[in-house]
């Protein structure tokens, strides 16, 4: 079975060790503005929300790439940006419509969730379980996946 | 079942490895005209600043994709439909039969009609013939007039700047990237490129090119006259659709299809570039020549190849562009639609530090969107337009700040805050 | 090595910004954040300096593990001369800020100089720039980080600002950023208002400077962590209920100090406390409380965000503040509450509210309410005066009082003062519950001895984040010692003023003491920080930081006679409660704690401590 990361934004407490463990995994750096996974603050109601790429199965940052820079991880699922190959033309950062593919100047390639390999640094540093790495088959995730399809120009068969 | 498919770009490209995922029997061919691999004539900017080698742009990278595939590439040009026979008639008079056929072939560049367009130093930009072309000529130091600063004007613009050449782009309306962009954000881009040593004439067309001295000397409709050692034109695409002469499919500006990518005649689909399909606000046949729309349609038509039922939600228009650094996007009716249709808008402009962001809605969605200066989740900003999703309290917040996107999106699409 | 080796110098004056190299033998023997940074004001200031005179410095710093993945690891502190108190002023803030301006290359920035008009400092990396505010003087705090962001177009820019406090000079205005965590007591806001700075708003993308050891970091880091989450008071106490959870075991203790300290028990304490903010209200059926939240980096998380009752008299048509936001915390509950005798919940998170948006401290607002209200109890103060009935207890006081602070009208002017110089104004100055001019916090000195010593000798004046011995006394962290008796206490309230040094100035929380202790943040700093961090040199950073302020304070005026507390407190014994009949031993704790300190029987330092310390 494969896994993904779910996501419970009750249980998040907005401490962003999620974004420095990210940045830590993939750069080596504390930087969360480097971090592939955000939180974003709802002020006003008071709740948190961890957000990351749910590696969709219509994976549109993929199909829009020219260049064959994003593949599937055959292990993971996850679609991997191969930075040898991407160009820096950004189109994935349009197609996407979750907004969780960005561009990076600094690199001038784009950046994405890869599951780290399957090890989620995110997910084990996160001090309240809001983030877990589990079996694909969560409720929230097909809900989210179902609202994808609404987004979708296509028909779910195309997954 | 016999696929055929005209055009190797990436609308014909991913409409055949869907054909194959959906039809593993299924016999596919692939039709191109160009002595090259399938390639993604969005990645020639790339080429051209030298980023990559010219197999950098090829679509798939690995040697044995098409044979691992089954995909039967074949280099020819189609000049011929016959519908009623079912056949396909390639240049040499060949004729290959089809059960159903793809015409994925894309579009090609426009050339204005003034005197001097056929001279040796005025290029296109549009295959990787062309690009080579301008890369034995756009030395650093030479002058190279551009004509149109379009999107693929500004998107080539990029690139010719790198290799350090002294450009003059002159455009025709009144302001960078007219079609994509709002004024403002357009004339943003236009003094930012500006900055960085670009020459921009607006509301200016060529007139006439003659040779003189070894150069180019370009006229100008201000009367002004540039010459130039290159001169480049990139003044606009139309569908490639000249060898459907005859063949009974229907064709305005594009050959019009509907939802589920069928032409007007039984059997044949068009996708990509060369298609006038509906657009995704108006409901009305719409050209839209990006990647992204090429490869969402080619998807849509390989499923009702294959025998399946997809509709397309609609063409929508999204654009991002890198002008000398300056990164910029477009999403749907950036225009905004007038207050009587329900619209309404926001812009927040920022101009030293080049930032600017502009959201339109109609009633309680949001339509359409321009940035710059914004790379971190503008994705968003399409699956807003995109979902349509009911905005309620939030359009009302992002009319006071519109830059609080990220966050709407999150709350009503997602339903996560 | 922890710090990015930046600072950002501010002169105000000239309107110029630029960067210096840190000072890095100063950060080897003061560390960080407080410590460092009040090396470098010391060094830069003139102890007698009037603290809204532009010769006054303001210094925001951050500490070598602000910005890290340190548990809490996102504290920043203001340090200046404090306008309330006239002493040595380190308010400390967790939020985001901190990280942020870490992240942007800086570990501090210095502010010097007066601006001739109101500016705010612009941070993006290295691109700073002062700018005009005029839009945004007269503004609240909310109004203020909601217009920069929008301006700037980039919701992730952090924010601290002053609100309409800080700017019309109250005497206790406090800096507040990520719109309910502030840098609260001594008047720091007021500082910064003095000179025309509005705000800082910082975008940082360049992490948090490079660590010494990552590998040996992040398993230091982990390892004190674990200690947080298998903590009682870290793990559930406070993620659960907050620093809340103490209005009721502080109020069984008897020291829950009670309109204005003339109690120490409130009878309403429990519709204040946290269990009360679990519960559902009769008005709309919800909770006070929404959720619990965590400043940068904190695997704790005590901070409350709370929803106001709608329908609540203080906030009828005002949807402003429906929305959820910061609060209540202990201190501010108490300050506004038990302080003034209001048990109405609504009513105190709806003045806090307004302590968020216009940036002043609750502690020492509600405790100048309290004092007024005594003096109207005393008929010193009349309703004529005040402009409404004021007695213990009105919920209507209290929210009318906050309103006329920020409006500066009528008694509000008063109100502004803080309570040392208002009651002084109205002839009672024994009246005003604190040290150096500053009020006390949430625990009376009667039921909990020790700290009546922490606050006599805090160097910001009555404060309990110096010493915070109730951890001891109440808690039993790291040991049990008896709150009713004076022995011990000199020893017990240096340890932790000399070790709560070295946590303010390493960048993490305070209350990662209720679990820590020095031996759980060495390795993190050791493992971050350029140098050896071993526990010695820690210890003495720690002394020698908390001399290095004494002896500003010294300088500055200060002497033996002010590391005293009110007459009440020594006069008039605790009415109820286990500390029945007792009242503060101060004077017989204060030479055995400069004994302890090697301080002579005025309060000065020896030569001999001096040079033990290298100062
Ligand atoms: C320099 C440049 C930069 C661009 N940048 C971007 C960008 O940043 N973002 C974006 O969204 N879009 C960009 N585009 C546009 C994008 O490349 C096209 O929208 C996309 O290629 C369309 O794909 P397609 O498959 O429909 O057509 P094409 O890619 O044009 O492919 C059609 C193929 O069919 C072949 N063909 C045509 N007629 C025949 C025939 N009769 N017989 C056989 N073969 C035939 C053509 O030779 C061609 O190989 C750019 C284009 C250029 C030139
Ligand atoms: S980045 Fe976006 S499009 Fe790509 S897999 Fe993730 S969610 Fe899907
Ligand atoms: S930016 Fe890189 S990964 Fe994204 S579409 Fe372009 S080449 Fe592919
Ligand atoms: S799984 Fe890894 S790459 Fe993805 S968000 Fe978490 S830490 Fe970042």
């Amino acid at each position: 079975m494969q896994k993904s990361l779910h996501i419970d934004p009750n249980k998040c407490t907005g401490c962003l060790q999620c974004e420095m463990a990210c940045s830590f995994e993939n750069y080596g750096v504390f930087n969360i503005a480097k971090s592939r996974i955000k939180v974003f603050n709802f002020e006003h109601e008071g709740r948190m929300v961890p957000y990351t790429c749910t590696q969709c199965a219509e994976a549109w940052c993929m199909t829009a790439c020219p260049v064959d820079a994003i593949r599937i991880d055959a292990a993971t699922g996850a679609k991997i940006v191969h930075e040898d190959v991407c160009v820096g033309c950004k189109v994935c950062t349009i197609a996407c419509p979750f907004g969780t593919i960005n561009y990076v100047a600094d690199s001038g390639k784009v950046q994405k969730c890869d599951l780290c390999g399957g090890d989620p640094a995110c997910a084990t540093a996160c001090p309240t379980g809001a983030i877990t790495y589990v079996d694909a088959d969560w409720a929230g995730l097909e809900k989210m996946r179902l609202w994808a399809g609404k987004t979708d120009t296509q028909p779910r068969a195309s997954a | 079942m016999k696929h055929v498919i005209i055009g190797n770009g990436p609308a014909g490209l991913v409409a055949a490895e869907t054909l194959r995922r959906l039809q593993p029997e299924a016999e596919i061919a692939l039709i191109g005209d160009e002595a090259e691999p399938p390639y993604s004539r969005m990645a020639i900017p790339y080429f051209l600043i030298g980023r990559i080698p010219d197999t950098g742009t090829h679509l798939r990278k690995s040697h044995d994709h098409y044979a691992k595939e089954r995909i039967h590439l074949i280099e020819g040009k189609v000049v011929k439909i016959d519908a009623k026979a079912k056949q396909v008639e390639f240049a040499s008079g060949e004729r290959l039969a089809y059960d159903r056929l793809l015409i994925a072939s894309g579009s090609q560049p426009l050339r204005p009609k003034v005197p001097g367009m056929d001279l040796a130093n005025v290029h296109t930009c549009w295959t990787i013939e062309d690009a080579r072309a301008i890369a034995a000529k756009a030395a650093a130091g030479a002058r190279v007039l551009q004509i149109g600063a379009g999107f693929i004007g500004c998107i080539i613009m990029e690139s010719l700047a790198a290799r350090g050449v002294k450009l003059t782009v002159v455009e025709m309306g009144d302001r960078m990237v007219p079609r994509m962009m709002t004024a403002k954000a357009g004339n943003m881009i236009r003094q930012w490129v500006e900055h960085k040593g670009v020459g921009v004439h607006v509301n200016t067309g060529v007139t006439a090119i003659t040779q003189k001295d070894g150069a180019l000397l370009a006229k100008l409709s201000t009367g002004k006259e540039i010459a130039a050692d290159l001169v480049i034109c990139a003044a606009g695409v139309a569908p490639n659709t000249a060898f459907l002469a005859g063949s009974g499919v229907a064709i305005e500006r594009g050959i019009r299809v509907d939802a589920a990518m069928r032409t007007s005649v039984a059997d044949i689909y068009a996708a990509g570039d060369v298609t006038e399909a509906p657009g995704f606000h108006t409901g009305r046949p719409e050209l839209n020549a990006i990647q992204p729309n090429a490869v969402d349609q080619a998807r849509v038509a390989a499923h009702n190849m294959a025998g399946g039922e997809a509709m397309s939600g609609g063409s929508l228009a999204i654009n991002v562009l890198d002008t000398l650094g300056l990164v910029s996007t477009s999403f749907g009716q950036w225009q905004g639609v007038a207050k009587e249709q329900g619209g309404a808008g926001v812009e927040q402009i920022d101009e030293t530090n080049y930032r600017y962001l502009s959201l339109q809605f109609k009633d309680d969605v949001l339509i359409g969107a321009t940035s710059i200066g914004w790379t971190e989740h503008v994705g968003a900003l399409r699956g807003l337009v995109q979902t349509q999703a009911p905005l309620g309290d939030w359009k009302r917040r992002l009319l006071a700040d519109p830059t609080n996107f990220m966050a709407a999106y999150l709350a009503t699409a997602q339903k996560a805050a | 090595m922890g710090w990015t080796r930046k600072i950002l110098r501010v002169d105000l004056s000239n309107g110029t910004c630029k960067s210096e190299p840190l000072n890095m033998e100063w950060a080897q023997q003061y560390l960080g954040q407080r410590g460092l940074a009040t090396k470098y004001f010391v060094e830069e200031v003139d102890p007698k300096v009037d603290p809204l005179a532009p010769a006054n410095k303001m210094i925001m710093a951050t500490g070598p593990l602000t910005g890290t993945p340190a548990s809490t690891g996102g504290r920043y502190s203001v340090i200046t001369k404090g306008a309330l108190t006239g002493a040595i002023a380190c308010s400390n803030s967790g939020g985001y800020f901190g990280a942020e301006l870490k992240f942007a290359g800086w570990d501090m920035i210095i502010f010097e100089g007066k601006s001739a008009k109101p500016v705010y400092l612009s941070i993006e990396d290295d691109k700073v720039e002062l700018r005009d505010a005029a839009h945004l003087w007269g503004k609240t705090v909310w109004q203020t980080e909601e217009i920069i962001k929008k301006s700037h177009q980039d919701p992730q820019v952090r924010v601290c600002s002053i609100g309409r406090a800080g700017e019309n000079g109250v005497m206790y205005a406090c800096i507040v950023n990520d719109l309910h965590r502030a840098a609260g007591r001594s008047g720091v806001g007021t500082v910064m208002g003095s000179k025309n700075l509005k705000a800082v708003a910082v975008r940082g993308t360049k992490g948090a400077g490079a660590i010494k050891n990552p590998k040996a970091f992040m398993l230091a880091a982990a390892a004190a962590k674990k200690v947080l989450a298998d903590n009682a008071v870290t793990g559930q106490g406070l993620p659960t209920y907050g620093t809340q959870v103490l209005m009721n075991v502080i109020n069984e203790m008897g020291a829950l100090p009670t309109r204005n300290h003339r109690d120490v028990q409130f009878e309403d304490a429990r519709k204040i406390s946290a269990e009360a903010m679990h519960e559902k209200r009769p008005t709309d059926g919800k909770a006070h409380l929404v959720t619990n939240a965590a400043c940068f980096g904190c695997t704790i998380a005590c901070g409350r965000i709370s929803k106001i009752d709608e329908t609540h008299f203080s906030v009828v048509n005002k949807p402003q503040y429906w929305g959820a936001s910061g609060g209540l915390e202990y201190e501010a509950a108490w300050a506004l509450g038990a302080a003034n005798g209001v048990g109405d919940l609504e009513a105190l998170q709806y003045a806090n509210l307004i302590c968020n948006e216009d940036g002043f401290d609750p502690i020492t607002f509600g405790a100048t309410v309290a004092a007024a209200m005594e003096l109207y109890d005393l008929g010193i103060l009349t309703k004529e005066q005040i402009g409404l009935e004021a007695p213990f207890g009105s919920a209507q006081a209290l929210v009318a009082l906050a309103e006329m602070l920020i409006s500066g009208e009528g008694f509000g002017k008063d109100l502004a003062l803080g309570s040392a110089r208002m009651c002084a104004k109205y002839g009672r100055p024994e009246l005003s519950m604190g040290v150096k001019k500053q009020e006390f916090p949430a625990y009376d000195s009667r039921g909990i001895q020790g700290m009546g010593l922490a606050y006599a000798t805090s160097n910001r004046g009555a404060c309990h984040l110096r010493g915070y011995t109730v951890a001891s006394e109440v808690l039993g962290i790291p040991v049990k010692t008896d709150p009713l008796v004076t022995e011990g206490k000199a020893d017990l309230v240096k340890a932790f003023q000399d070790a709560t040094s070295v946590f303010d100035s390493a960048g993490v929380c305070v209350f990662t003491t209720f679990a820590w202790t020095l031996a759980d943040l060495q390795p993190q700093l050791d493992a971050a920080c350029d140098g050896d961090w071993t526990m010695e040199k820690l210890a003495l950073v720690g002394e020698r930081i908390w001399n290095m302020e004494r002896l500003f304070n010294n300088a500055a005026g200060f002497t033996a006679k002010d590391d005293d507390l009110p007459p009440r407190l020594k006069t008039e014994p605790a009415k109820t409660g286990p500390a029945k009949g007792l009242v503060n031993g101060i004077d017989k704790m204060r030479p055995e704690y400069y004994k302890v300190r090697g301080w002579n029987p005025e309060g000065v330092p020896s030569k001999e401590t001096l040079s033990r310390l290298g100062l």
